[in-house]
Order: C-alpha cells, then sequence, then structure tokens
C-alpha cells in the first residue's frame, strides 16, 4: 500500500503544493483542500493549508491547542459558516467539487459529511429519534420499517445497538458519557455520509469508553474516510494511517502516520511527539 | 528585598495565629449579617402579603354569602295571568314588583303610610322582582312553591344581619312596667325603669335624638323607641304595636342600646325592627351568593356580580394572547436565530428594551389615538382591550423568549446542523422545543401583568358600566381590575365588600394561571 500514499511535506507558508510528479494515485482523494486560511474577524487562524484526504483512511490532525485543527475541521462541512465572523479562502473540493460553490447547498453537504463533535450532544429526545432525525430530515426512508432498518443498523454499526436494545425509547441523554458518543456517531453514520469528521471525539471519556470508540473508527474506515483531531498521539498512532501535524495556524509536516511518529522531518514535529512543546 | 514567600511572618501561623482567628471571626460575622439581612427582607415582605392577605379576606369573604328571604308569594292566575289565564306572555309582563311589595307588607300589616310602606319595601332588593321575573320564565312551575323562592334582602338589611351596621347590647329590666299608648304617642312608666336604663334619673328630663345611640324598649310584645327620659318616666314611638290593647302592664322587658346613632346608619330602628321579626318567623336564610358569580354590573350592591367583568377579561386576554404570544415569538426567533447582527438589529433590540419599561398609560393613549379613533374600532370593545395590552405584553414576551432561545446550549444547534438539518429545521425541531419552557413563562408572566392591567382600558373605554354579559369580542365590557376600580369607587359598604371579593377572584385567576404555567412547563420539559 505504501506506493499508494501520496506523501507530502510542505513549508509553514509555502504556496500551492500540486501533486509530486510521478506519484501513483490509483485513488482519487475524498477532500482536497488548497491554500485554505480562516480568519476570525482581523486574526488568522489557519495560514494556506494544503491537505488531501483519501477514502478508506483515518487521518488524523495533531497539534497543540489553538493551532486550527479544529477550524480546517469545521471547514469539511462548512461548519464554520455559522460563526458570523469566521471567514474562509482557498479552495475546498469534495469529490472534485468545490464545496464553497454557490451551487453547492450546505444541507446537501452536511448530509454527506457527517460529523462528530469534541462533547457527546445527542438530543434530549428518545435514542431511537435520535439516530432517526439525520434520515427522516433528508427523507431517505419510505415508511416506519425502512427507517426502523436504518435506526437498527446503524446503532449495530456504531456498537451501541446491544446495549440499548430494549430501551430505544428512553431519552438519549441517560446514557453514559460513552454510550452518547457512540450515539453521536450513529447519529451520524445513519444519513449514510461519505465522510466522517471527528472532532476530539474521545476527550471528554474515559479510557474503555475510547477504546471502544477508537475500535469502532477502525471499522469505519471500511466504509468512510474519516478526519479525526485529536490532542492524544497515541490515539493518532492507533487509529490512523496519515497524520497532519499542525502549529500555530500552519500545517508543519504531514504523511504516514507511522512516519510521523518514529521520523518526523520537521524539528517542531519532534517537539511535539516527545512532548517538548505542545 | 526579600521574596514575599520567604518572609518569616509566612510560616505556619499564617493561617492559625490569633490575627488569622480574628480574621475568620470577621468573616463569619460577616456572613451572618447578610443571612440575617436576606431573612429579613423575606420576612417582612411575608408580613406585609399575610397582612394584605387578611385584611382583604376579612372584608370580601361576607360578600360570598348573602341573606335571603322567603315570602309567601301570591304567584296565581289573577298575578301573574292575562284576564285569569297564565301565559308565557303574561308571565313575561306581570306585574312583579306589586308581587313582591304585597308580600312583604303582608308580613307587616299594621304598617301604615308612604313613606313607611316603602321603607318596609325598600327591604327587600329592588332586583328581587327581575329574579322573580327570570325564575318563572325559566320554570313556570315554579309558582305552585313560592315559599320555596328566595329573594335577596337589600346591601343594608343583609349587612345588618351579617352584624355590620352596628353593635347592640341587650338588658333584662326588673319590675313591672305600665305602657299607655295614645294618639299623642307611647308612655311608659315603672318604678324600675331609670335603674334598667342605667339612668341616675337625677338629670332631669333627657331627649333622645337621632345623633344618640338608639334605645329600643322590647314589652308586652311590641317594640318601642324611646324619645325622652324624666326618671321613671318615659315617651316612646312604636316601632311594632303591642299583642293586644293600648294599654298593657308588662313584668317582662328588655332594653336593647344600639350603638350607632341613627343618624349615622343608613338602617333605621324600624327597618332593624323588621328584618328582626322576618328572621323570628324562619324566613330569612342565608346562603351562597350566587348572583356574585352570575350577575354582571348593577347599582344595587346585591344585585351586582362579576361575571361581565370575568367574560370581558377572558375575552380581552385570549386577544391579548393570540395578538402577542405568536408576533412575540417570532419577532424573537428571528431576532436571535436569522437577523444579522448590524445596527439595524441593535436599533430593533434597544426599543424593544424600551418599550418594556414604557407605562402601560402610554399604550392605552396609543390605542385610543390610533385603534378608536384612528380605525374607529368599537369602544369598551374587549378586542381593542386586548390589542392595547398584547402592545404591552409583546415587549416582554420577546425579551423572555430571547433569554430561554439564548439558553438553548449551541452543542444542540451544532448536532443538527451536522447532520444537515437547515437553519429552519434547527430552531422548529430543536431550540424552539427546548427553550418553550422558558417562552412559556414569559408569556405567563406578561399575560398576568395584562391581567392585572387597569390604567391602558380606562383609556379605551373599557370603564363603562356593563349591565350585559359580553358575548363577543366587541360588545361592551369591563374587565375585573376595572371592575374592582369601579366599585371601590361605589360609596356603599357592600360594595367594598364586593370590591375585596373580586380582589379575591382576581388572585384566583392569577393562582390559576400560575399553575397552569407550571403544568405546561412541566410537561415541555418531561417531553425532552
Amino acid at each position: 500500500m505504501l506506493d499508494q500514499i501520496k506523501l507530502e511535506t510542505t513549508n509553514p507558508g509555502a504556496t500551492s503544493t500540486a501533486l509530486l510528479p510521478g506519484t501513483m494515485t490509483p485513488a482519487n482523494p475524498k477532500i482536497t483542500a488548497r491554500n485554505v486560511s480562516v480568519f476570525y474577524e482581523q486574526k488568522q487562524a489557519l495560514f494556506d493549508v494544503d491537505l488531501d484526504v483519501m477514502p478508506n483512511e483515518v487521518l488524523s490532525l495533531i497539534g497543540p491547542s489553538g493551532c486550527g485543527k479544529s477550524s480546517l475541521l469545521r471547514c469539511f462541512n462548512r461548519m464554520n459558516d455559522t460563526i458570523d465572523v469566521c471567514r474562509v479562502t482557498g479552495n475546498i473540493t469534495l469529490d472534485g467539487q468545490d464545496i464553497y460553490d454557490r451551487s453547492i447547498d450546505v444541507v446537501e453537504l452536511r448530509a454527506r459529511v457527517g460529523m462528530v463533535f469534541q462533547k457527546p450532544n445527542p438530543f434530549p429526545k428518545s435514542i431511537f429519534e435520535n439516530v432517526a432525525y439525520g434520515p427522516r430530515i433528508h427523507g431517505m426512508t419510505k415508511d416506519r420499517d425502512e427507517l426502523e432498518e436504518l435506526v437498527v443498523s446503524s446503532l449495530k454499526r456504531a456498537g451501541l445497538f446491544d446495549e440499548v436494545a430494549d430501551r430505544l425509547q428512553d431519552s438519549g441523554t441517560s446514557l453514559s458519557g460513552g454510550q452518547q458518543q457512540r450515539l453521536c456517531i450513529a447519529r451520524a453514520i445513519a444519513t449514510r455520509p461519505e465522510i466522517l469528521l471527528m472532532d476530539e471525539p474521545a476527550s471528554a471519556l474515559d479510557p474503555i469508553a475510547t477504546s471502544i470508540i477508537e475500535e469502532l473508527i477502525d471499522e469505519l474506515r471500511q466504509n468512510y474516510a474519516i478526519v479525526i483531531v485529536t490532542h492524544s498521539m497515541q490515539q493518532a498512532a492507533r487509529v490512523s494511517q496519515k497524520t497532519a501535524f499542525f502549529h500555530m495556524g500552519k500545517l508543519i509536516e504531514k504523511g504516514e502516520t507511522e512516519q510521523i511518529f518514529t521520523n518526523p522531518v520537521d524539528a517542531k514535529t519532534q517537539d511535539y511527539i516527545t512532548g517538548r512543546i505542545g | 528585598m526579600t521574596d514575599f514567600f520567604d518572609s518569616p511572618a509566612n510560616k505556619s501561623s499564617l493561617h492559625t495565629g490569633m490575627e488569622a482567628r480574628e480574621r475568620l471571626r470577621a468573616r463569619y460575622r460577616a456572613e451572618w449579617m447578610f443571612k440575617a439581612l436576606g431573612l429579613g427582607a423575606i420576612g417582612v415582605s411575608v408580613g406585609f402579603l399575610l397582612f394584605l392577605f387578611t385584611t382583604i379576606f376579612m372584608q370580601g369573604w361576607p360578600a360570598f354569602t348573602h341573606n335571603f328571604v322567603a315570602l309567601p308569594l301570591e304567584l296565581n292566575a289573577q298575578t301573574l295571568g292575562d284576564e285569569g289565564v297564565i301565559s308565557e306572555e303574561s308571565l313575561s309582563g306581570a306585574d312583579y314588583d306589586a308581587i313582591v311589595r304585597t308580600a312583604i307588607r303582608e308580613q307587616f300589616p299594621e304598617v301604615s303610610g308612604r313613606t313607611a310602606k316603602r321603607t318596609l319595601s325598600g327591604l327587600i332588593s329592588p332586583g328581587a322582582p327581575v329574579l322573580l321575573r327570570e325564575a318563572l320564565l325559566a320554570d313556570p312551575e315554579r309558582r305552585n312553591a313560592p315559599n320555596a323562592i328566595t329573594l335577596p334582602l337589600s346591601d343594608f338589611a343583609d349587612l345588618y344581619l351579617k352584624g355590620q351596621i352596628s353593635r347592640s347590647t341587650y338588658r333584662t329590666g326588673e319590675g313591672e312596667l305600665a305602657i299607655e299608648v295614645s294618639e299623642t304617642g307611647v308612655l311608659i312608666s315603672g318604678a324600675d325603669l331609670a335603674a334598667g336604663l342605667e339612668s341616675s334619673g337625677a338629670d332631669g328630663k333627657i331627649s333622645l335624638s337621632r345623633e344618640m345611640p338608639s334605645l329600643l324598649l322590647y314589652a308586652g310584645g311590641g317594640v318601642f323607641k324611646l324619645e325622652t327620659l324624666e326618671g321613671n318616666l318615659a315617651t316612646a314611638r312604636i316601632l311594632s304595636p303591642l299583642d293586644a290593647g293600648e294599654t298593657t302592664k308588662a313584668l317582662d322587658w328588655q332594653v336593647r342600646l344600639i350603638e350607632v346613632p341613627e343618624a349615622n346608619r343608613k338602617f333605621s330602628d324600624r327597618e332593624i325592627v323588621w328584618t328582626d321579626k322576618l328572621v323570628e318567623r324562619q324566613l330569612v336564610q342565608a346562603k351562597f351568593n350566587t348572583l356574585f358569580f352570575t350577575r354582571g354590573a348593577s347599582r344595587e350592591p346585591e344585585m351586582a356580580g362579576i361575571l361581565g367583568a370575568v367574560v370581558g377579561t377572558a375575552l380581552t386576554l385570549v386577544v391579548t394572547l393570540g395578538l402577542s404570544f405568536p408576533l412575540g415569538v417570532a419577532a424573537a426567533v428571528y431576532l436571535e436565530e436569522f437577523a444579522p447582527r448590524n445596527r439595524l438589529t441593535a436599533l430593533v433590540e434597544v426599543n424593544i428594551n424600551n418599550l418594556a419599561a414604557v407605562p402601560s398609560i402610554v399604550f392605552g393613549l396609543l390605542g385610543l389615538a390610533v385603534f378608536l379613533t384612528f380605525f374607529g374600532m368599537p369602544r369598551s370593545a374587549p378586542l381593542v382591550g386586548g390589542m392595547v395590552l398584547a402592545l404591552m405584553t409583546l415587549p416582554t414576551i420577546i425579551i423572555a423568549s430571547r433569554a430561554a432561545l439564548r439558553a438553548v446550549p449551541p452543542s444542540i444547534r451544532e448536532a443538527a446542523l451536522g447532520i444537515g438539518a437547515s437553519k429552519m429545521q434547527v430552531v422548529v425541531h430543536h431550540v424552539l422545543p427546548l427553550a418553550m419552557p422558558g417562552i412559556l413563562t414569559g408569556t405567563i408572566i406578561g399575560m398576568a401583568q395584562a391581567l392585572g392591567e387597569t390604567a391602558p382600558l380606562l383609556m379605551i373605554g373599557m370603564v363603562a358600566f356593563v349591565v350585559d354579559i359580553p358575548g363577543g369580542f366587541t360588545d361592551p365590557a369591563t374587565v375585573l381590575p376595572v371592575q374592582i376600580f369601579m366599585w371601590a369607587d361605589f360609596p356603599e359598604p357592600a360594595f367594598q365588600q364586593r370590591t375585596s371579593a373580586a380582589i379575591m377572584v382576581l388572585l384566583a385567576f392569577l393562582v390559576v394561571m400560575n399553575a397552569l404555567a407550571v403544568v405546561l412547563r412541566k410537561q415541555f420539559e418531561r417531553r425532552w
């Protein structure tokens, strides 16, 4: 597989880096980001980032707090639109289509790019309704039976069904933190997205719940491209195939996870993964 | 310069020494003072509230009962019929005034003279014939049981029976009294009269004027009002005649002292004696005052009820709620969820906050100028009243709703947006239902304000004297607080009671509304 992986390093602030000549790209990237900068009012939070997300791969974004990795993640499903003062420049495409194009419907985009947040945020509704909400608003199922089937399979996929099978009508908020986060994952995958964005999905969870989530992420990789923001380097090392390291709003280094953690090119990356900065 | 943390004073004695103890004590003292102040504040307000409620309850409570009299009414073909035949038409046209008048006069055949007869008829409420007519029209068969029909006593007779006209003290006399009734008056003499009256007899002749407490002598089945006293001799006026003859000797006699002078009360000694007689004959019964709850405004306190005002209030509040709730919530949702943050929305926001502080009478003036004068809408109508109150309630609802919307955690919005819900779906499916308890609380507060509002309604003519129960949104009507305001202005003491009683009803309404708010809130919270 090694030869399929596009490996690039960029210097901070460098201009757009085209595909290295001669690199084989049998699979097209799901998402390509070119020259992406994010501003909050006058303050720039992200500087000219170039990044690709490949299908059936987990890409983890690491870096110290405030380095802009969450800002980038939120660009991928245009969640930054909801922040009035936030401005995004550059070019992001999903399957070759510019997601900031006027012709793109943000509702459709978010159905295709699911998101799981840092803090579990189930709706204060029943477990069933939580998962059924997405398919329902997108009109994805014809009847109740189909909807139920979809809910059950989503819950199963998220590894939660066995725990909640007999209490689907209980409130989603009555679950434990780890269960709530898996419910949120089930909710996100119920709309059958193509990409799953995860913003520190395990940071509020205990180690056991975290390991369950991590196993889940590994399974979900079979069907989705996954981008995960994490503070835990062990987690990045365990779940991801690719890793991108951010510092002060700049993409310092990106590459195969193994390479980043064993043989980083940049000194800052080295410092971060060894715990000297961060 | 040594390091602060290395100075010797900062060793173990810092938090355990005498000074530290003193500081700690001062802290506890301050805390205790703070708690005591808070407790005091609560105590004072609870005290005032209790005082207020007690006075209102004490004054209003008697208004919930009224004394009715069951007279043997002559309800037959002669009085009710048209040439001897009773029909619906004849029932509706019969002279009920005469029937009631005759019935009460038959109880006191000795009363003569036009003034006296009129006073006697005045014991029964002027509304009694109306009620009698209504009763017979509703069920003509009731004429066969005339004794079962009870008619309200006049307000003062009722007050007298409730013990609110004057206190009386009784003294049983000893010895024999001679009573002589003649053309000029009644002469009473007896060896122990002076002792019985507790008058020394040394002061010579005493004239008992209307400005002095009344002395009534009960002897030989008659009642006499003493007019002059001279030792063991007295002259008197007949209030109720002797059982037999014009002269009698009585061994059992009683003197009654009515403390409030006749000139200072609206219920004369004669009326007191007549009312006592009716009670003695077991014709009077105190009953729950249904009239208070089933009738509209009236000049006669015993006939005045709050139904008109209650219906008017209900109609007005329906209009207010119907206008201010949807408008207020829609405005709040737009401003909070959709509006761009710019100077215009900031201006709107400031204005809404200012509107909440505008005196309500200004809204009344606005209603008068715009709704009545410009649009020519009907005066005194619940529709206009409701619109004016809606203007007044809107800012309250908008502010409360915005606060409730803002309190919905952003994570819920993000969650819904992240799945691909549109802005509208986020608001309708998630934010609004979560904010609903808060919005409802704000609405109920606004409605409670509207319920108690008087000033703006005065401006649009809802202070009119409306006898009929309003049947629609454009009928002339009044509302509870305005009714209370009007009754409080009437001089009759019976109206003062009704004022308090109406305040109790208003308070009951408020309690019911608040309870409803709590129930609704619970309902919504459980669903989520």
